[in-house]
């Protein structure tokens, strides 16, 4: 570790800050419900009712920014599986 | 017609078996007449920390199931005659502790101590609830680090939905009391500021209580580290927060903060 190294690290605090409050803000607005729960388990029902989905073929991505949750669904539908539907 | 005080925070190892020691003998030190209880079923340890683990012979358990009168699990403390201690049960299931048992043992607590200081389990379960469920006053033990303080934010959740004050539509009354604070690591920029977590949970201040090997040193030794040495930092810190409790406006300072030469001279700035 040379000395330059002191000047350069970066302090944890603001980001340990900045981290609960966005958070926080998404757990106090949804307290008791879990929306992005609810929304996955709907959207993937909904489909498996027409397609035969497979579960190892279906990634779900979420991301929380300050003012919005952006909730990411890819499903993985074969060919067959869509013609049979 | 005593106080109820919940010494709670969700998280694990932040410091409420601790605080609720130190806070009890505070208020007892000035002959208020108090008892701390312990709600930790199955994990008790309040009585390890006041050192009168080998003096429990009934516990709340016992009390709530009828097998012991509340006199007789009563533990007089060994220094200050008006301090009591109600242990929890080491070797019952937590499902014997039953709302309306709870309710009823509390209610007789009341009646006789001022101040009656419940010491909850960690975790958002029946203990927890229990344990904060007929408290007039809520004391949110926080440490600044990320998941202490979001745990205290559920907490504070809690205390506004599942409280009896909050059932009837009163508020109860909530205190943030920060442990194992560092303040050369928060002015480096390595820990939260005190003020962070204050803008973050939004809930008044109680007391800072500064990171202190005074703290294990009285634990080893089974005191309340306000017994234990009276004029260390973190029993000042205690003694501090107990003299607010009781409702004095005595203005916080934080303990082991480097002062600027203007502010030797000046004084801080109450928070």
């Amino acid at each position: 570790m040379s000395i330059f190294s002191l000047f350069r690290k970066q302090r944890s605090a603001p980001a340990a800050r900045e981290r609960l409050q966005v958070l926080l803000a998404h757990e106090r607005a949804s307290a008791g419900t879990d929306l992005v729960a609810v929304l996955r388990e709907e959207i993937l029902a909904v489909i498996a009712r027409h397609v035969e989905v497979d579960s190892d073929r279906v990634t779900v991505k979420l991301d929380r920014d300050e003012n919005v949750s952006i909730l990411e669904i890819d499903v993985e539908i074969p060919i067959h599986a869509a013609l049979a539907a | 017609m005593g106080k109820v005080i919940v010494v709670t925070s969700g998280k694990g190892g932040v410091g409420k078996t601790t605080s609720t020691a130190a806070l009890g003998a505070a208020l007892a030190s000035k002959g208020e007449r108090v008892v701390v209880v312990d709600f930790d079923v199955g994990l008790r340890n309040l009585d390890l920390v006041m050192g009168a683990e080998r003096r429990v012979v009934y516990d709340l358990i016992n009390v709530i199931q009828g097998e012991a009168k509340l006199s007789q699990a009563l533990i007089r403390d060994k220094r200050l005659e008006t301090l009591f201690l109600l242990p929890a049960s080491q070797t019952r299931d937590k499902d014997n502790l039953t709302p309306e048992g709870v309710e009823r043992v509390i209610a007789e607590l009341r009646r006789v101590f001022d101040w009656v200081i419940c010491d909850s389990p960690a975790g958002i379960e029946s203990g927890a609830t229990l344990a904060m469920r007929h408290a007039d006053v809520a004391v949110v033990v926080t440490n600044p680090e990320v998941s202490s303080v979001r745990d205290s934010d559920r907490i504070i959740g809690l205390l506004d939905s599942k409280t009896v004050k909050a059932e009837n539509g009163e508020r109860i009354e909530k205190h943030l009391l920060l442990t194992r604070y560092d303040s050369n690591r928060a002015e480096r920029g390595d820990m939260l500021k005190v003020d962070d977590v204050l803008e973050i949970l939004s809930i008044p201040l109680i007391g800072i209580i500064p990171e202190s090997m005074d703290v294990l040193r009285a634990s080893n030794i089974g005191a309340p580290v306000t017994l234990a040495d009276a004029t260390s930092m973190p029993a000042m810190a205690y003694f501090d927060a107990a003299r607010r409790l009781s409702g004095e406006p005595l203005p916080i300072t934080i303990p082991g903060e480097k002062r600027s030469f203007f502010g030797k001279i000046f004084g801080r700035k109450a928070a």
